[in-house]
């Protein structure tokens, strides 16, 4: 904690970043910000130079588990005394798709192996968003911007007060009904994101402005509709219900569970936002700080981190995300040493007390 | 060739149907059959490894059963031409060109893979490859146009710059052809001559080997004029393949002749810059300033898609088809053909063409 007791007067250096967190102030020199940006980006050099068979090995394993899953849930669906088995690996094969797959490939994670099946730019995936927009909204707006308010549109995505920053109105009174349904919609919430119904309700823009990116979603969500609740439904003849059910059931599991994931990125007690006053004229190491600042991580285990699409840490991926995830939880170890080392607070916990502090925060948040 | 049988045309219907669409998207089906067998597949054309043999010290010859795909752009493929082939090697897909020996509408695809050194595909193929494992086919290109009128044909070859020759020369033999055929190849000995047996034994090709570092061929040493009359005295179509030296010799003998030579990529790092930037799809080029070819485009002002600039959200990926660039995050300098770039953290180092 040396760097917090750094003496600014008496080296009459001008500390570049200064971010109060809770009870505590976080500076950093001009310097100090181009050494902590240059230690991060020897990390990314060293894993970008040691890309290889491991990372190809991994992702298609997850392909393979991911498919396996969805075949042997989608299979016992057609046979009710299976229903629970069944609606719950197609589930887990739904979080897999969306998480530790789509998400990542579509963050360009393993465009270096030049498989176009595993290329960010192409890749589609199994939710009702369309994977064009998900690219532009999230790859570019909010990795770039995160935390910026009024630029990262991720910062209660257009329809929740998630920042004290963003101006109260009588609209926000019902925050925690806004985010439950979020919740058990999320897949609809996702795919209608870029819509910018924020801006819609505001006046600035009309639904006619938007008018290619509903045919888009409807496009995708049409196909997704179809295949769910009418082709697979009606395959299963007499059992048609049950496969009807046990798919909604496993969109809602999907849904629930990255709705969790997500909030708990960028909301739990701790996580800080920035104005753009601020981040004018970013230097890499700002950039790094806004990241880490702006982020939070979930302890757990092995498995809970596969099916968090290593979200859990949003840190890293913050710092690296065309890093392959599956290799963030090694570099953790680095990174919240060099966050001790600089004086940086690492936000870490359970996903249990992080969640409640999400809810908690949406609570509040729904008063002026 | 490359016929289709019924079952398969009917299994190829319903894997096509809209409803196993519906079913299987947003992936597709091939994502489900690829995992049965890596070959199965419907829309990427792929090959499986049949026989993979070493009869020569320094190169592989295989032949490749074609996938569905695979099967329907091979059947363009004429004797003498070429078609791409992509392995991945330490999770990287690597794409080379090979000119395939097979005669013309052949079921199976034949390719003898000559090591070079330091050749990374060459090295792979050579020390990995077996019966089993499954590699990428492109779309096949012509090389050669086989004269099938002419009477006095000369083919001419350098080590692995044979495998095109025997394609033309299988499938003039195949044809029934009545040209009188000489052959001259030239291998670093007698033990690096492939296909040294089947030529020996194929009626109506008079064949020559000549053997550069050993000697004591039918022909003496390198290349000469004389070797060239001596195998035809007076051709009316000549192909050659092989090093440049030797397609330079047989064009200073006869200037029609049909030529590719095989040149290994080198690279200088200490040389920067300087080079053209061609923004292809535009039909812009520019010099080299040395700035990402982000920026390059802009100032050639061109608006190709774009995000962060820093190399983190892949908007602006772009297909790079020929020339070395530079990673400006890692340093790393690449000069694969046909390879995504992100060009708001590359720049060129040399000629680069941009499909953009």
């Amino acid at each position: 904690m040396t760097v917090l007791e750094h003496d600014f007067t008496e080296t009459a250096e001008r500390p570049a970043v200064e971010k109060k967190v809770g009870d505590r102030t976080v500076r950093m020199t001009a310097d100090q910000l181009e050494a902590f940006g240059a230690e991060l980006d020897a990390i990314r050099d060293w894993v970008i130079a040691d890309l290889g068979e491991r990372d190809a090995d991994y992702i298609r394993g997850m392909v393979k588990a991911q498919r396996g899953l969805e075949i042997s849930g989608r299979a016992m669906l057609f046979l009710p005394p299976l229903w629970p088995v069944g609606t719950v690996l197609l589930g887990l094969s739904k979080i897999i798709d969306n998480m530790e797959i789509g998400h990542n490939v579509m963050h360009g994670q393993y465009d270096w192996m030049g498989d176009p099946n595993l290329k960010g730019q192409v890749f589609e995936w199994d939710t009702a968003c369309p994977a064009d927009q998900w690219r532009h909204s999230h790859n570019y707006m909010h990795h770039t911007y995160t935390n910026i308010v009024d630029m990262d549109r991720d910062i209660g995505y257009g329809i929740l007060r998630m920042s004290k920053d963003q101006k109260w109105s009588p609209y926000f009174l019902g925050n925690p009904v806004y985010a439950f349904l979020l919740m058990v919609l999320f897949q609809y919430g996702v795919a209608l994101h870029e819509l910018e119904t924020e801006k819609i309700r505001a006046g600035d823009i009309s639904v006619r402005d938007k008018k290619d990116v509903l045919r888009e979603i409807w496009a995708k969500t049409k196909k997704q509709t179809l295949k769910d609740y009418v082709a697979f439904p009606l395959l299963a003849g007499p059992f048609a219900p049950f496969v009807f059910a046990g798919n909604m059931t496993a969109n809602l599991m999907r849904n629930v569970w990255a709705f969790m994931i997500i909030f708990c990125g960028h909301f739990p007690e701790g996580t800080q936002e920035f104005t753009v006053e601020e981040t004018k004229a970013e230097t890499r190491g700002q950039w790094y700080f806004r990241q880490i600042l702006g982020s939070a991580n979930l302890s757990g285990g092995k498995w809970f981190h596969i099916l968090s699409g290593n979200l859990s840490f949003q840190i890293e991926h913050h710092l690296f995300p065309d890093l392959p995830a599956h290799r963030y939880a090694e570099l953790s170890t680095e990174v919240k040493e060099i966050c001790e080392r600089y004086g940086i607070p690492y936000n870490t916990g359970p996903l249990h007390k992080q969640f409640a502090s999400v809810v908690r925060k949406i609570c509040r948040l729904a008063l002026p | 060739m490359f016929t289709q049988t019924s079952p398969r045309g009917f299994a190829r219907r319903v894997l096509r149907s809209p409803l196993v669409s519906v079913l299987t998207g947003p992936h597709g089906v091939d994502a489900y059959t690829e995992l049965v067998d890596r070959a199965w597949t419907d829309r990427e054309a792929r090959a499986t490894i049949v026989t993979a043999r070493r009869t020569t010290p320094r190169s592989v010859t295989l032949t490749l059963r074609p996938n569905a795909p695979c099967a329907r752009v091979c059947s363009e493929f004429r004797a003498g031409g070429h078609v791409s082939v992509s392995v991945e090697i330490d999770g990287r897909r690597h794409t080379r060109t090979y000119s395939p020996a097979n005669v013309e509408g052949s079921d199976l695809i034949e390719l003898t893979v000559g090591r070079h050194d330091g050749g990374r595909v060459s090295t792979f193929l050579n020390d990995f490859a077996h019966p089993g494992m499954v590699v990428g086919i492109g779309t096949p290109g012509a090389t050669f146009e086989l004269d099938r009128t002419a009477q006095r044909m000369l083919f001419v070859s350098g080590g692995s710059g044979i495998t095109p020759v025997m394609s033309m020369v299988r499938t003039l033999r195949a044809e029934g052809s009545t040209a009188d055929i000489a052959f001259v190849h030239y291998a670093r000995t007698p033990e690096d001559a492939v296909y040294a047996r089947e030529l020996a034994a194929m009626p109506g090709v008079r064949v020559l080997h000549g053997y550069t570092r050993s000697g004591a061929g039918d022909l003496d040493g390198h290349v000469s004029a004389e070797h060239l009359r001596l195998a035809q005295p007076d051709p009316d179509a000549v192909y050659v393949c092989g090093p440049p030296q030797l397609a330079d010799a047989v064009l200073a003998q006869h200037p029609g002749a049909q030529t590719e030579s095989f040149v290994p990529p080198s690279f200088d790092t200490a040389e920067s810059s300087g080079g053209r930037v061609r923004f292809a799809d535009s039909g812009v080029d520019v010099e080299d300033d040395g700035r990402p070819l982000l920026e390059q485009a802009e100032a050639a002002g061109l608006n190709p898609e774009s995000g962060c600039r820093m190399g983190i959200c892949h908007s602006c990926t772009r297909r790079k088809t020929t020339g070395a660039v530079k990673n400006l995050i890692s340093g790393v300098v690449s000069t694969a053909a046909d390879e995504d770039i992100q060009i708001c953290v590359t720049a060129p180092v040399g000629d680069v063409e941009l499909a953009l």
